[in-house]
């Protein structure tokens, strides 16, 4: 053992302290030992600073424990990307858009280490990326940006593999629709925010829902789905016959509609060229417009049903007048002429099935101009088209009216209007005079009732209907008919105007048709824009190609819409029977 | 087991040294070799080295620091003091060279290279400056006649100078507050503490307005001004980490920090080990600390008293401000963690200072006679 006091010894003589302390306190003592009470003081002191500097410390590390990571300005709320909205579903349920769980890919770009190398690997998954786009985003300071929204499962779990560290996944709602572009035009689509951007899908966010959104009380909810009038098995019918007519026709566009006569809905509209909703990108080309509501058109001989319906209704023509349609009518430098020209006295059926333009334009001379006017007009076929679809064109007429507008116009020349209102009229036409607003909802006969408009008298609507069939029986729209279900209807072959004039080359063709005709429940109206001759046929007029068109999907859709069958001796024995 | 009979030095070191001092300081220095792991490979990766560089290097300077720390533990107060004034003698010859010979590293000359070796002589001056001071200290009062305040004041002009010259003015801000916490400790008057706080603070506010760079991070402190990249990444990393950390190679925040196997490897044990972790850590060193200064308060000697005391104010000053700026409670300033940060030279200078502390604080007959003396209130009253 060392000798007490030894360590004190390091650089001066030794002292023997341990001894001191037996001694009587002396004066040199007792100082030391104030001192060292004093130095005791000290050290308590430092003791209690060091207490306080290291629970600062501690008081520190819980208030960044308690702060969750730093979220960065630019980055939408997590749980905005949530953001819910209602199934479409068509009227029997099924669903046409609905809401998944995806997630999208970001990078803080201030963590990323090593940006060349990370855009590379990124490209190994996502082969499309924009590489200098993304290199420049990555190779930015900034905390935040958007690589690539809505991956699928397995580009994530791939990019997780990667091991790239600054990207992370947020999860995202996003809108699927099962059906692809089936019903496109109709349902509309959303934006990368889940925003309806068109369609129904935007006219749903008008309803209301756009305005829960932006309150945030749409975020992970369950909402009631939305049911639209489409039947997705007609409106499957009838793109395909669609497409199938546009390779047959080798047309640039065709398009058609069902509609319910009686309630005004919609069963199927289909319009091509279409696009896929689930990736939205075609939806602005020029071509892609929904051309049954968006696009209007001169319907042409089509519109020979409603200057006769407005005739008769007139009272001043009646079903059994006749008129010269002989030679031609010359009028400010126009000539008119008939296509199937008979060059006789027709009767007002016989002005319908041979679609008389001489024969048409005399009917509406005998209601003048004024009221050729006013009755396109109570028609609703001269002003915006009031339904849900936000897509809607406003129809064209001449600023004024002179004689030989009226004339043009008797047979579907002079006036552009959407092939859906046409259809629209039609139904008025149909169903005992009723002009009904069309909708996309369902909607019962009852709440058709409360907004029709009487617009013709029920004897003219009859009138209209026997001169439909028997258009289908012994005129143009022959091959328009399905046995069974009786169908009747009215063609129009319209030249378009090219450079200015009329051309004879390149048509837009419509079959405007109801059907059963004895007791009609439903309008099909196609048209099929500048259709070429069916191989192995001459012409390409609208008996050729829309109104087989009318009869492919009445044949396969009927059954779905629940109209029955009557199979007798024929139309013609069933009719006279009235 | 060694018998508590043979009385060799190494029994003698067995059954005298502070064992949890001991399991403490080989505590730090295997989390700062694990944190090693965690915080290098992204600097090497950056200077092109091999991912494992630092970390090697980590492990082959902690064999000769935990010797140093065992070898100094063995000591008697009486060889502390003389191998801290050898040391000290030959660390301010060295820093002197360092002004003229050191490589100049980011405009300073901290380093001389002995040996091949570069060697960062202000670190090692530290522990033999506390020593050293505590003697001069604990003289006065035991010869009156000979003006140690005056010595230690004119010693720690003379390191200070140095400091500054070279420049190093986070190591002369540390080395002010040790001294001021060793003056204040050694129970000088009022009158002295205030008139050298009053020093102090000329001093700071000099520093902050002779050189640009404290002005630039004290403002960017005070008011956020300025690049506050290091000090905010810092925190990212440690708020990702949360509690319980992204696990051990999981950290990404850590991969854009600057020194982050240095001056900011406990925001990288926060990332990877969690705020919970650095917890544990914050508490070892306080129990170093506090546990040194409380053995200080026992000590009967006033030399043994004040060093172990200075000591504790090393590693505790040192560890405070180092976890301080990392938690954005200071002012950014380059300062390793003790033990814990990569750097050979402060990895066996901080191996010193616990030497030193081992050896003060080994069980002497003289310190015991204290706690005896308090329960004999019959002999206290008798010395009244």
């Amino acid at each position: 053992m060392r000798q007490p006091g030894a360590f004190l010894a390091g650089l001066r003589p030794a002292r023997n302290s341990a001894g001191s302390r037996s001694r009587s306190a002396s004066e040199f003592e007792g100082v030391r030992k104030a001192q060292g009470a004093q130095a005791k003081n000290r050290i308590l002191i430092a003791i209690g600073c060091f207490f306080v500097f290291y629970a600062v410390i501690g008081g520190r590390l819980v208030q960044y424990g308690l702060r969750s990571p730093e979220t960065v300005s630019s980055i939408a709320r997590a749980d905005q990307l949530l953001i819910s909205r209602p199934d479409l579903l068509d009227r029997n349920g099924e669903v046409l858009a609905t809401d998944i769980r995806t997630v999208s890919l970001f990078a803080e770009p201030n963590k990323i280490v090593d940006a060349d190398e990370a855009v590379e690997l990124l490209a190994t998954v996502l082969p499309d990326l924009d590489m200098r786009g993304i290199h420049r985003k990555l190779s930015s300071n900034s905390r935040f940006q958007w690589l690539r929204r809505q991956l699928t499962p397995r580009q994530q779990s791939q990019i997780l593999s990667l091991g790239i560290p600054g990207i992370g996944f947020r999860p995202e709602t996003r809108r699927f629709y099962p059906g692809g572009p089936t019903a496109s035009h109709v349902i509309g689509h959303v934006n990368i925010d889940n925003k309806g951007i068109a369609g129904m899908e935007k006219f749903v966010d008008g309803q209301g829902l756009g305005a829960l959104a932006a309150a945030g009380l749409t975020i992970n909810e369950d909402l009631e789905p939305v049911r639209l009038s489409l039947d997705l098995r007609v409106q499957h019918v009838v793109r395909d016959e669609l497409a199938a007519a546009m390779d047959r026709y080798k047309a640039i566009a065709a398009a058609a509609v069902v509609l319910n006569i009686h309630t005004g809905e919609v069963v199927g509209m289909s319009s091509l060229p279409d696009y896929d909703p689930n990736n939205p990108v075609e939806a602005l080309q020029k071509d892609r417009l929904n051309r049954m509501s968006a696009g209007t058109y001169e319907m042409g001989s089509t519109f020979k049903a409603f200057t006769t319906a407005m005739a008769l209704d007139s009272g001043k023509v009646k079903i059994t007048d006749s008129f010269d349609a002989r030679g031609s009518i010359r009028i400010g430098g126009f000539t008119i002429r008939d296509f199937h020209g008979k060059n006789r006295v027709l009767t007002v059926p016989e002005i319908f099935i041979y679609s008389s333009n001489i024969g048409t334009a005399r009917m509406a001379d005998m209601v003048g101009i004024d009221g050729h006017k006013e009755f396109l007009t109570r028609m609703g076929l001269l002003t915006r088209m009031q339904t849900e679809l936000p897509e809607v064109a406003t129809p064209n007429q001449p600023s004024v009216w002179k004689k030989i507008n009226s004339i043009t116009i008797s047979f579907g020349h002079g006036v552009s209007t959407t092939p859906l209102q046409t259809a629209v009229a039609a139904a008025a036409l149909m169903n005992g005079g009723k002009l009904i607003e069309p909708t996309f909802l369902p909607r019962s006969v009852d709440e058709a009732e409360k907004v029709a408009v009487q617009v013709i008298d029920p004897s003219t609507s009859k009138s209209m209907r026997d001169l439909m069939e028997l258009n289908v029986t012994q005129g143009s729209g022959r091959r328009a008919d399905v046995e069974g279900f009786h169908v009747g209807g009215k063609t129009g072959t319209a030249e378009k105007v090219v450079n200015g004039r009329y051309s004879s080359a390149v048509r837009f063709n419509a079959f405007l048709s109801a059907f059963p005709i004895d007791k009609p429940e439903y309008v099909v109206l196609v048209v099929i824009d500048e259709p070429k001759p069916e191989e192995g046929k001459s012409s390409a007029t609208a008996g050729l190609n829309a109104a087989p068109m009318v009869s492919a999907i009445v044949r396969r859709s009927a059954a779905f819409l629940g109209v029955k069958p009557h199979f007798g001796n024929g139309a013609q024995e069933l009719t006279l029977s009235y | 087991m060694v018998s508590r009979v043979e009385r060799g030095p190494v029994a003698d070191w067995f059954w005298t040294i502070d064992r949890l001092f001991l399991a403490a300081f080989v505590g730090l220095m295997g989390i700062g070799l694990m944190l090693s792991f965690a915080a290098s490979p992204p600097v090497a990766e950056r200077l092109g080295l091999d991912s494992f560089h630092f970390v090697e290097r980590h492990g082959v300077f902690l064999l000769p620091a935990l010797a140093v720390m065992v070898g100094v533990s063995f000591f008697s107060p009486r060889q502390v003091r003389r191998v801290a004034l050898v040391t000290l003698m030959v660390s301010i010859a060295m820093m002197i060279l360092a002004l003229f010979i050191g490589v100049e590293i980011k405009g300073s000359r901290r380093w001389v290279s002995v040996l091949g070796i570069s060697v960062q002589p202000s670190e090692f001056m530290k522990p033999a400056f506390v020593i050293i001071c505590a003697w001069l200290f604990s003289e006065r009062s035991r010869h009156p006649e000979i003006p140690g305040n005056l010595f230690a004041i004119i010693l720690f002009g003379i390191v200070a100078a140095l400091l500054v010259a070279q420049p190093d003015l986070g190591q002369t801000m540390l080395t002010a507050m040790i001294w001021g916490g060793m003056f204040f400790m050694a129970g000088m008057s009022w009158f002295w503490i205030t008139l050298l706080g009053g020093v102090a603070i000329a001093g700071f506010i000099a520093a902050y307005l002779v050189f640009p760079h404290v002005a630039e991070r004290i403002n960017g402190f005070l008011f956020g001004e300025g690049d506050s990249f290091q000090v905010d990444t810092a925190r990212e990393a440690i708020i990702r980490g949360d509690w319980l950390g992204q696990g051990p190679g999981e950290g990404t925040i850590k991969r854009i920090l600057p020194d982050s196997h240095t001056d900011f490897v406990f925001s990288v044990a926060a990332e990877e080990f969690g705020i919970v972790f650095c917890m544990v850590l914050v508490a070892l060193f306080g129990f170093v600390v506090i546990r040194g200064l409380i053995r200080a308060g026992r000590e009967q000697d006033d030399f043994t008293r004040l060093a172990v005391a200075g000591l504790s104010l090393a590693i505790g000053f040192q560890s405070f401000i180092n976890i301080g700026v990392n938690l954005e409670l200071l002012p950014a300033k380059g300062m390793t963690l003790p033990l814990i940060s990569y750097g050979g030279s402060s990895m066996i200078a901080t191996a010193i200072t616990a030497g030193f502390v081992l050896a003060l604080t080994r069980r002497r007959p003289e310190s015991r006679a204290q706690p005896r003396t308090i329960y004999r209130p019959a002999a206290s009253v008798a010395a009244e």
